[in-house]
C-alpha cells in the first residue's frame, strides 16, 4: 500500500512539474482572439507556418471580442486579433494597445430555416431583411455576448430602426453564448441567426439552415490586429508580438489567409494596407 | 439516434486510431486532475480528520461552510482564481494563467471542500468508535487522526474518486483560467466544449464517451484495489 | 499505582446523577469485582477510574503513584474490543508503540503475548476477520502487553459463547497470576463467583457494599443486594 501510493505521489508531483516547464523552454506569446478564427480553422493553419519560420508558438485563447479586449485591456494577452472596428479604435485610444493594423476581412451571412417564416430568402439587402423578421415576429437567435458579431448585429438593428430588446422573451432570443452554440440554438429552434461566413462554413450541425441574405455591403467584416501597449503592462512580450503582428501583415503572412479554404470556399480575404 | 451511432463511431475512431492530439489531450486532463486531487488531498484529508477530532469554537459553522462550499459552481471557481492570476491581479506577476498550473490550482479549490468534508464525516464516524479505545492506549489527537485516516482509506479512496470525477468532468473552471489554448491548456473537456460550438456533435458526445471511459476505468481499478486490500485486512 | 481512592466521586449529565458521591478504597491484591444490575452505574464508574470521563465531584486518587501520568500504568478493555484494521500482531504492536516502545522490543513482546492468549498462529491475519472470541482476546493481550498496574475490565463476555468466556476468563486468571490488578464489571452472578475476590455492589449510582465476596454472597448488608442475588438465582 505504502508503496503504491508513494509511487503515485511521486508520478503525480512529476506531471505536474513537468507540464508548465516544458513549455518554459519555448519562446511563446498569448493572443486573444475570437471564436470565429479559431473555430473557422484558420489558426490552425497559419500558425504552424509561424512558428516553423520564427520558433514562436501562438497561443491563442479564443473568445468574443469583448473578453478578448477585456483580456488585453488586464494584460493577459501580448497581442489581440479581433474584429470590432470601433470598439478596436477605442482600445487603441484609451492607451491599452499601440497601433491597430489591418488584416482581412470576411463577411457576415443571415441564415434561416429553409421554409424561410419571414419571406427574405433572395434579398441583398440586409436591413430589409431584418425590418421583414421583426415585422413577422420570426424567431431570431442572437449572441447575445458583447461579441464583434453581436456588435455589428446590432449595429444593423438600429439602422433598421428596430430595438429587438421589445421582442425579447418571444422571437428575439439571446443565448448569451458563442457562435458556434448560438448556431446550435438557431438549428434546433429554426430560428434566424447572424452569423460569420467562415464560423458557418465549418460548422456542422446545420439542419434546416441555409444562408438567407448575404453580400450586402454592409456585411463587410473588418478584422485588425495590435500589440497590448507595454507602457500599461511591462511584461508584454513586445519583440516577440510585434513579430506576429508583422509577419501576419507582410505578403508571406497574407498569403497564408488567402490560401485558406473549406473545400473551394475561400473564408478569409487578406486586405492589410503596406 | 443516427447521432448517437456516429458517437460511438467517432469514439471508437479516436481510440483505435489512437490519434497524437487526442493522447496528448487525454494526458493534460489526468496530469492536470490528478494533480488537483494530490493537493487537495494533502490539504484536505489531514484538515478533515483535525475537524473530526479537535473541539473549537466555531467548529460547527466551519462544517456548515466546507458541506456548502461541495455545491460550488466551477465558472465561480474559474472566475475567482482567473481574478487572481490575471497580470491586474494580486497575483498576476507569477504570470501563471492560461497554463496548467492554473487549471490545477482551480480544480484544488473545486475539490477541496469535496475532500475535507467527507473525509471529516468519515473520519468523525469512525472516530465514535475508536475514540474511548485509543485514548485508552494513550493516542494523542494528532496519533488517532493518524490512526483513524489509515483505518478509514478505503472509505476515503472513494472520497478521492469523487473528488478526481468532478474535476475531471468539470469545464467552466478550466476554460477560464486555462483558455483552451490548443496543444496548451486543451483538456478533455474544454475540447467537449469547442466541438460542440462547432456543431461536431458525434465528435464532442465521442469525447465524452472517451472521457467516461477513463474514469470507469479509473475506479474500476481502486475498486479492484480496494476489493484486494480489504480481503487482506479486513 | 496502588491503593485506588475514590473521594465522593459523581457524574451528572445534565441534571440526571449517574454516579452519587462513590467512595472506596480498592487495594492492590484482591480481584474486585464491580457488580450490579444493568444500568447502575457500573461502566460509567469504571471510566471514571480509568480516567476516560471526567467527574463533576470529587477525586479519584493514586496514592501509590510513584511518577508521571497514571495512565500509563493502567490498561482497559471493552465490552466490544475496537480491532484496528491491521494485523493481529500489528494491533498489539500499536499499544506498545504508543508507550514509546521500539519496534524491535515491541514485536518481540507482542508476539509473546499473542502466543500466552493462543493467537500466535493468527499474528498475520487480519484483527477484524478473527471470531468475536479471539478479538476479546486480543483485545487482552494488547492491554496485557503495556505491562499495566491496573487492568480495568468492561464486561468482558457479555457478547461471547461458554467455550471463549471459559478462554477469557482462564486468560484474566493468568494476568492476575502475573500480578497486575485486576478490576471488572460484570452483571453474572456466576463470573463474579469465579473470578473476584471482593465486591464492590453498585445499584443507582450509589455504591451499596463494598465487601470480601463470601460474606457478599452469604449475608448482603443491602435489600438491593439481597434482591439482585434472588433475583439471579434459578
Amino acid at each position: 500500500m505504502r508503496l503504491i501510493r508513494g509511487a503515485a505521489l511521486a508520478l503525480a508531483l512529476l506531471g505536474l512539474m513537468q507540464g508548465p516547464a516544458v513549455h518554459a523552454q519555448q519562446k511563446f506569446i498569448t493572443v486573444a482572439s475570437t471564436t470565429s478564427t479559431e473555430q473557422s480553422g484558420l489558426f490552425k493553419h497559419m500558425l504552424p507556418i509561424f512558428e516553423k519560420k520564427t520558433g514562436i508558438q501562438v497561443r491563442v485563447v479564443a473568445q468574443g471580442t469583448g473578453q478578448a479586449l477585456d483580456m488585453g485591456r488586464r494584460g493577459d494577452a501580448d497581442v489581440l486579433f479581433v474584429h470590432d472596428k470601433f470598439a478596436e479604435e477605442k482600445f487603441v485610444a484609451d492607451g491599452f494597445g499601440v497601433q491597430r493594423f489591418e488584416v482581412m476581412y470576411n463577411d457576415f451571412v443571415l441564415v434561416g430555416p429553409k421554409s424561410d417564416p419571414a419571406k427574405i430568402a433572395g434579398t441583398r439587402d440586409i436591413v430589409a431583411g431584418y425590418r421583414k423578421i421583426a415585422a413577422a415576429k420570426a424567431p431570431f437567435a442572437s449572441r447575445g455576448d458583447k461579441s464583434g458579431t453581436h456588435a455589428a448585429e446590432l449595429r444593423l438593428w438600429k439602422a433598421a430602426g428596430i430595438d429587438p430588446q421589445t421582442g425579447k422573451g418571444t422571437w428575439y432570443r439571446e443565448t448569451g453564448s458563442g457562435m458556434g452554440p448560438t448556431l446550435n440554438t438557431a438549428s434546433s429552434m429554426n430560428a434566424y441567426a447572424f452569423a460569420d461566413r467562415g464560423t458557418w462554413l465549418s460548422f456542422k450541425n446545420r439542419g434546416d439552415l441555409v444562408i438567407v441574405v448575404e453580400g450586402d455591403q454592409k456585411l463587410f467584416n473588418q478584422y485588425g490586429i495590435m500589440l497590448v501597449n507595454p507602457a500599461k503592462h511591462a511584461h508584454v512580450k513586445k519583440d516577440l508580438g510585434q513579430a506576429f503582428i508583422d509577419w501576419v501583415v507582410s505578403p508571406e503572412g497574407q498569403k497564408a489567409i488567402a490560401d485558406y479554404k473549406i473545400g473551394a470556399d475561400q473564408l478569409f480575404f487578406p486586405n492589410a494596407r503596406r | 439516434m443516427t447521432s448517437l451511432w456516429e458517437a460511438f463511431a467517432a469514439a471508437w475512431a479516436l481510440i483505435a486510431g489512437f490519434d497524437a492530439t487526442l493522447v496528448q489531450i487525454v494526458g493534460l486532463s489526468l496530469q492536470v486532475s490528478l494533480s488537483a486531487v494530490l493537493i487537495a488531498t494533502c490539504i484536505g484529508l489531514p484538515l478533515g480528520a483535525v475537524i473530526a477530532v479537535e473541539r473549537f469554537p466555531g467548529r460547527q459553522a466551519l462544517i456548515v461552510l466546507l458541506n456548502a462550499l461541495m455545491g460550488l459552481p466551477p465558472v465561480v471557481v474559474g472566475l475567482l482564481v482567473y481574478l487572481l492570476l490575471s497580470r491586474a491581479g494580486p497575483l498576476g506577476p507569477l504570470g501563471i494563467l492560461f497554463t496548467p498550473t492554473a487549471m490545477v490550482i482551480a480544480q484544488t479549490l473545486l475539490i477541496l471542500p469535496i475532500i475535507a468534508a467527507l473525509s471529516r464525516q468519515t473520519i468523525e464516524d469512525a472516530w465514535r468508535e475508536y475514540d474511548e479505545q485509543l485514548r485508552s492506549l494513550g493516542a494523542g489527537r494528532l496519533n488517532a487522526a493518524m490512526t483513524l485516516i489509515w483505518d478509514t482509506r478505503f472509505s476515503l479512496l472513494t472520497i478521492l474518486l469523487a473528488g478526481f470525477g468532478r474535476a475531471a468532468a468539470e469545464v467552466g473552471a478550466v476554460m477560464i483560467v486555462g483558455g483552451n489554448i490548443d496543444g496548451v491548456t486543451r483538456v478533455m473537456t474544454t475540447a467537449i466544449a469547442l466541438e460542440t460550438s462547432k456543431g461536431d456533435l458525434p465528435l464532442a458526445l465521442g469525447l465524452g464517451i472517451v472521457l467516461i471511459g477513463l474514469v470507469l476505468l479509473l475506479n474500476a481499478a481502486a475498486a479492484l484495489l480496494r476489493e484486494v486490500a480489504q480481503r487482506r485486512y479486513g | 499505582m496502588l491503593p485506588l481512592e475514590l473521594d465522593q466521586l459523581a457524574l451528572s449529565v445534565g441534571a440526571t446523577p449517574i454516579i452519587r458521591g462513590v467512595s472506596a478504597r480498592i487495594e492492590a491484591g484482591p480481584r474486585t469485582i464491580i457488580l450490579g444490575p444493568n444500568g447502575a452505574g457500573k461502566s460509567v464508574l469504571m471510566r471514571l477510574c480509568h480516567g476516560l470521563l471526567q467527574p463533576s465531584g470529587g477525586r479519584v486518587i493514586w496514592h501509590g503513584l510513584r511518577n508521571g501520568d497514571p495512565r500509563r500504568h493502567q490498561a482497559m478493555v471493552f465490552q466490544r474490543p475496537v480491532m484496528l484494521r491491521r494485523s493481529a500482531l500489528a494491533n498489539v504492536v500499536y499499544g506498545l508503540k504508543l508507550a514509546g516502545k521500539s519496534n524491535h522490543e515491541s514485536e518481540l513482546r507482542a508476539m509473546d503475548v499473542l502466543d500466552v492468549v493462543g493467537l500466535a498462529r493468527h499474528a498475520g491475519r487480519p484483527a477484524r476477520v478473527l471470531s468475536g472470541g479471539e478479538q476479546q482476546r486480543l483485545a487482552l493481550a494488547r492491554a496485557w502487553a503495556l505491562g499495566p498496574d491496573v487492568l480495568f475490565l468492561d464486561e468482558p463476555t457479555a457478547n461471547l459463547d461458554p467455550a471463549s468466556t471459559r478462554d477469557i476468563e482462564s486468560i484474566i486468571q493468568a494476568i492476575h497470576a502475573s500480578g497486575t490488578k485486576i478490576i471488572m464489571t460484570t452483571h453474572n452472578l456466576g463470573q463474579a463467583r469465579r473470578l473476584g475476590d471482593e465486591i464492590l455492589f453498585i445499584s443507582n449510582g450509589r455504591l451499596m457494599e463494598h465487601t470480601p465476596i463470601d460474606r457478599f454472597f452469604r449475608e448482603p448488608v443491602s435489600a438491593e443486594a439481597a434482591t439482585f442475588i434472588r433475583g439471579e438465582l434459578p
